[in-house]
């Protein structure tokens, strides 16, 4: 690949937050999960299977939003080796990895139909995490019932 | 904690009996808040507070209350705390006893929410046994519907805090989920599956039966095959030891046969009386009569 295509690709930001290493093909749901639609206002660049060192991953560039601690936590149900990155003037003035929360609240749906946090109650799903060795597992805080695979599919 | 419950039913168990009178809770008032039909866990509920010196307020029919009109749960509960000492519930969903628990400003009594749990009934079952044999190093065989009886679940789950050799007795369509069945090797216990009622009841203190259910099969022939291979008889209580008891939850169909009443193993109307002194501690503790 050319340099100059390549930078096509990656072009830095002023200001905002960088999310790197997404598990491949989890960007759109990492949008999800912050909240990004297409009203947003901001500039948003999104990059699927770029390839990577350690095999391919996805981008997300969020221009002019710093991301703050919890929101970013919230990414690691989906892509647990995602990093963060907060640019300043061009620089990355802040980079971490993201942390696995121990309880999320109001972004994924209970799996069972009969929980009550699929009612119309004045209450948000609320779910223990746990991360186990065969990955992340979510336990309903109502109902107990365990979401262990494709949590994305389960995102509200 | 378990064990404390069980202790104090154990004091309150003359006044269950009504030989001694009791007002420990008077001037307090239960409600009970059914969204579902239940006899017993309702009765007794309300025989535990009367027993108690103490009053109820039931929710009466839900077809003419506000949830018909489109109430929220959470408002419901808002407004019934507002009214009484405790609340009792039992709900058609999962987790609508915890998510009564964030509304409330009294304590809320879990009496089944949905296939979730029904707390209270494992903590008569446990004073059954507790009471009729003995906890610690029990062998106790479950039989019938191992699927989807929320009962025996619990019950095990509770069984595990003590240790049990636990046997488990269904047809293949009825097994005990997977899942659980490794969650409570996991948690020590010894569990084994069988198909055989005569060979389960040999070995145990107490064999625990539950109701299979009909439409459980697709048809009525399926149903009567199973039925009648898990049915207990007086006949087949001859290879049984001779303290063995019986449980149920109740009610029953065709799994109990009535000739089965009147042997010493029969142990199901005394664990549904348990009911009551077991509730009656519940109210007693979460109301700050009893410590």
């Amino acid at each position: 690949m050319s340099a100059s295509k390549k930078e096509i690709r990656v072009q830095p930001i002023e200001n905002g937050t960088v999310i790197d290493h997404i598990t491949a093909g989890q960007a759109l749901n990492v949008l999800k999960i912050l909240g990004i639609s297409g009203v947003s206002s901001g500039v948003v660049s999104v990059l699927i299977n770029a390839p990577g060192e350690a095999g391919n991953k996805d981008v997300v560039k969020i221009e002019g939003r710093e991301l703050e601690a919890d929101e970013a936590d919230r990414i690691s149900l989906i892509a647990p080796n995602a990093t963060i990155n907060i640019i300043r003037d061009f620089e990355v003035q802040e980079k971490k990895n993201v942390e696995i929360p121990r309880h999320v609240e109001g972004i994924v749906k209970c799996i069972n139909s009969n929980c009550i946090s699929n009612s119309n109650e004045p209450v948000a799903s609320k779910f223990e995490v746990r991360n186990l060795k065969s990955g992340i597992e979510l336990r309903c805080d109502y109902c107990e019932r365990v979401i262990s695979e494709n949590i994305a599919e389960h995102l509200l | 904690m378990i064990d404390h419950i069980l202790d104090t039913a154990e004091q309150l168990e003359d006044i269950a009996r009504n030989k001694e009178q009791s007002d420990i809770l008077a001037g307090k008032i239960l409600a009970v808040l059914f969204f579902e039909p239940s006899t017993r866990t309702r009765m007794s509920f309300e025989t535990a507070i009367m027993r108690l010196g103490g009053n109820v307020l039931n929710l009466g029919s839900v077809d003419i209350s506000s949830i018909a009109k489109g109430e929220s749960l959470a408002d419901t509960i808002r407004v019934v705390a507002g009214y009484s000492n405790a609340i009792v519930l039992r709900h058609p969903m999962e987790g609508a006893a915890k998510l009564a628990s964030e509304f409330s400003s009294v304590p809320i009594l879990n009496a089944g929410d949905g296939a979730g749990h029904h707390p209270t009934q494992t903590f008569l079952d446990l004073y059954t046994i507790r009471r009729e044999s003995h906890l610690e190093g029990l062998k106790i065989a479950l039989a019938g519907d191992l699927k989807y009886g929320r009962t025996v679940h619990s019950l095990c789950y509770a069984l595990s805090h003590y240790g049990a050799d636990i046997t488990l007795v269904s047809p293949e369509e009825l097994r005990m989920p997977q899942e659980i069945i490794n969650d409570l090797k996991n948690r020590g216990l010894n569990v084994t599956e069988t198909d055989s009622m005569e060979s389960a009841i040999k070995d145990v203190d107490v064999l625990y039966m539950t109701r299979v259910q009909k439409e459980r099969f697709p048809d009525d022939a399926e149903y009567q095959k199973v039925a009648n291979r898990l049915k207990i008889t007086p006949e087949l209580l001859e290879s049984a030891r001779s303290e063995m008891k019986i449980m149920h939850p109740l009610p029953r169909t065709t799994e109990i046969d009535p000739g089965v009443d009147a042997t010493p193993h029969a142990c199901y109307f005394q664990q549904s009386f348990y009911g009551v002194p077991v509730r009656m501690a519940l109210l007693a503790l979460v109301m700050g009569a009893m410590e």
